[in-house]
């Protein structure tokens, strides 16, 4: 055996071509099965995309790094469903490039934080964290409701994610700024085209409460106000025995 | 510097620092409007900097044919200055995060100053600038030492280093305009990880031409580590990293994989970070240095064979660990976690062939600070290690995660293990390469010494403390079966282990900054000694600073 070593340690390709060899085998037989069972991702026919504006509240979401802090994904266990919700199922992060179920809990997690306060509550709360939280370590995010909403690029990032699966239709895609204005401005004639193109559940709403300016504090309440709300599979009896794990 | 190249080698650099500058003016004038443009600015005058720097050594002799008798150490010790740079700015950055913790408004209300931008900062400023620098530097070293030649030319090297602070330099500056993909430890955009790529083809290329002019028929421990490090990095990054630019006139990508199977790529690539960057690099650097300095041969071959496969096999199972009680599926789990406890056995049998070579060596550790750096860091290894395993167990796990136990965990290795072999390196290579005596102040390196173990264990143990309380508040129920602490209890419980915490970064920062002016005034001020050959060992800076120290 060592031996065999003293000759292989003779040659630099050899030595090469053996450390890909050996490096490969794990990462090849954990990675590629995850992208051809069935049973790693859950099936959920409810299951819906971001809407253009949530997409740019998750693009701020990355660029401020949240992640950092706030995970997304709630573990199997007893204290973590009781304090957070439903534990997070495969399906909900389907149509997350990148998904951000993080990795540290400075902040709690998010993935179910749609819903649970009031658009006010989080405008508030990401003006100055310490106003609604006094003992809160989180900055201060006032830029977000001064800057206003870049949206020119809104239809290359639907197109590229639609290139990488994600079920936009060209009409989404095509209307992917009128929608972004839409969403925060409900008695607008943009408006319309949110609900006939994401579903009348939809939220349509003045996000920051300033339904004629689109600003960033807009995109980024709209998506918190939506995480955990674009299916409803977490909250529906399981029955395969995947889910149970 | 310049004047070390030959004609054609200072043509060719002027020709790719002018590709470059033109790169960035395309980039400057497509992304208009877009972070993109500004990064294609830096770039272009990153280039235009380094067309100037050339042109002005453009007109100096050529060097003459003896250099070729010579090993070739100019970014050997461009590299070791970057890396130690790296470190003061990037240590600076993670004690100002740490005290964001404590105290939120420490930003100034400026939204480049917010942890989430800082953070990414501070992480690729020291695995990536310091470490990656300090790699980089001490493999061409070790590379030319045990394979007794000189690297092949002149100018690839610099390629290699240059290049790979310019990737350093896009991605820290992106970070502060909010440019990530947000992937942890692999955040800079597209254009960054493709530059990336053709630096590190390079690395490749320059590392197995050297292999090749070597004029020993066996190649050294230090360079497997070395060689699987650049090896196994390149192909984690470029598969985590695969990305659709939304348009190549735009900052903006989307990763091709998506949920479930982002994450067990992502964290493939994250733990393999740590595997490939931060331990096989830097066990190459232990097994070359820690010998040398000790004056002691590795104490068993097969003990490092045997931890060298071990190391390369299985610690790429092991990345489903950070990923336990999640939505990926069962069975990957346990694979990670059951190899996560195997791994402990070649991470051990490195730790300890370190340890066990210090045998007959023992009265050097007590007397010469360089040398108990690199016993530290050993020591530190073996114990992050059993750590990693102990922590990857489910039911630990489930405590463990998402705490600060893991920052406790993630800096014994960095503050411990890879800081502190890196100094020791650092400290041997200084009056080596400088051809020095000795370091400027041997008393200043003993004051870095404490300072940093000092600051690695107040940090470690805050962090230990904060983590565990962290977790077990989380999971604690009352007699009527409910939780009993909010989630905001548990953060008022961190207030004072964040404080302590950023206390012991501040100690191991000033550390960097004591050894940054050591570095510094060793450059500038010290003796110098007679230039070293090929043929004789290498000068033996280290007695002169054992008697001095006397």
């Amino acid at each position: 055996m060592f031996g065999t070593h003293y000759k292989l340690e003779r040659y630099s390709i050899g030595l090469a071509l053996t450390i890909i060899a050996v490096a490969s085998i794990g990462s090849l037989v954990e990675i590629a099965p995850l992208f051809t069972i069935d049973e790693t991702v859950e099936k959920a026919p409810d299951m819906r995309v971001y809407t253009p504006l949530e997409l740019a509240g998750r693009n701020i979401y990355i660029r401020e790094g949240c992640y950092a802090c706030h995970s997304q994904m709630i573990r199997t266990l007893r204290d973590e469903v009781e304090r957070y919700g439903p534990y997070s199922l495969a399906v909900e992060s389907q149509y997350d490039h990148p998904m951000l179920w993080g990795s540290k809990r400075t902040g709690p997690d998010l993935a179910r934080i749609g819903g649970k306060y009031s658009d006010d509550w989080h405008v508030a709360h990401l003006n100055n964290p310490r106003d609604m939280v006094p003992v809160s370590v989180m900055p201060a995010y006032r830029a977000l409701k001064q800057k206003e909403l870049r949206t020119d690029d809104l239809s290359m990032q639907l197109a590229a994610l639609n290139k990488l699966g994600v079920p936009y239709t060209d009409a989404m895609i095509k209307n992917a700024v009128n929608d972004a204005h839409g969403q925060a401005s409900p008695d607008s004639a943009q408006a319309d085209g949110i609900a006939s193109r994401y579903g009348t559940a939809t939220n349509v709403r003045a996000f920051d409460g300033n339904p004629n300016v689109l600003t960033e504090m807009d995109a980024l309440v709209a998506y918190l106000q939506i995480l955990g709300r674009l299916t409803d599979a977490a909250y529906k009896p399981r029955e395969t025995a995947e889910a149970t794990q | 510097m310049i004047s070390q190249l030959t004609k054609n080698e200072r043509q060719l650099a002027l020709v790719i620092a002018v590709l470059v500058a033109i790169c960035g003016l395309v980039m400057a004038v497509a992304g208009r409007g877009d972070p993109f443009g500004d990064h294609g600015v830096i770039v272009l005058v990153f280039g235009v900097a380094v067309v100037f720097v050339i042109i002005g050594g453009y007109y100096t002799p050529e060097p003459s044919k003896d250099r070729l008798a010579s090993y070739y150490d100019d970014p050997v010790k461009a590299g070791i200055v970057f890396s130690i740079t790296w470190a003061v700015f990037a240590m600076f950055i993670g004690d100002w995060v740490a005290w964001l913790l404590a105290y939120p408004d420490l930003t100034f209300d400026a939204t480049w100053a917010s942890f989430g931008r800082l953070r990414p900062v501070h992480t690729t400023g020291v695995i990536f600038g310091f470490g990656g620098n300090a790699l980089i530097a001490t493999s061409f070293h070790v590379m030319q030492r045990t394979a007794r030649t000189r690297l092949p030319d002149q100018l690839s090297p610099w390629f290699v280093l240059v290049g790979y602070n310019l990737f350093c330099i896009l991605a820290v500056s992106g970070y502060f305009m909010g440019i990530t993909q947000s992937k942890e430890y692999a955040e800079p955009e597209w254009y960054a990880d493709i530059w990336l790529v053709v630096v590190w083809v390079a690395y490749l290329i320059l590392y197995l031409r050297t292999l090749a002019r070597r004029r020993e028929p066996h190649i050294y421990v230090a360079n497997w580590y070395y060689m699987a490090f650049i090896l196994v990095v390149a192909a984690l990054h470029i598969v985590n990293n695969l990305a659709l630019p939304i348009s190549f006139a735009s900052a903006k990508s989307f990763p091709i994989f998506s949920g479930v199977q982002d994450a067990m790529t992502q964290w493939w690539y994250g733990h393999n970070a740590v595997a490939f960057f931060l331990t096989a690099g830097f066990l190459g650097m232990m097994y070359y240095y820690l010998p040398k300095r000790a004056g002691r041969p590795i104490f068993s071959y097969r003990m490092s064979i045997l931890g060298f496969w071990g190391i390369t096999f299985f610690y790429m199972w092991v990345g489903s660990h950070h990923l336990h009680y999640t939505a990926l599926p069962q069975w990957v789990q346990t694979l990670g976690m059951t190899f996560s406890a195997i791994l402990l056995v070649p991470s051990w049998m490195a730790a300890a062939n370190a340890l066990l070579t210090l045998n007959g060596a023992w009265h050097k550790v007590r007397d010469d600070a360089t040398l108990r750096f690199m016993m530290v860091a050993a020591v530190f290894y073996g114990l992050s290690t059993f750590e990693g395993s102990f922590m990857a167990m489910r039911p630990v796990n489930s405590l463990s995660h998402y705490t600060d136990w893991t920052v406790a965990h993630v800096h014994a290795g960095t503050l411990g293990w890879n800081s502190m072999i890196t100094f020791g390196a650092i400290y041997y290579l200084v009056p080596q390469l400088w051809k020095r005596a000795q370091m400027y102040s041997p008393a200043l390196v003993e004051w870095h010494f404490w300072l940093s173990v000092a600051g690695a264990l107040v940090y470690v143990f805050a962090m230990w403390n904060s983590g565990i309380v962290q977790g077990l508040m989380w999971r604690t129920y009352n007699e009527s079966g409910t939780l009993a602490y909010s989630f905001i209890d548990s953060l008022v419980a961190m207030h004072p282990y964040y404080i302590a915490r950023a206390v012991g970064g501040f100690l191991f920062f000033a550390g960097a900054v004591v050894g940054f002016y050591n570095v510094w005034m060793t450059i500038r001020v010290a003796r110098e000694l007679k230039p070293e050959t090929m043929e004789e060992e290498p000068a033996l800076a280290p007695k002169a600073a054992l008697q001095a120290a006397e």
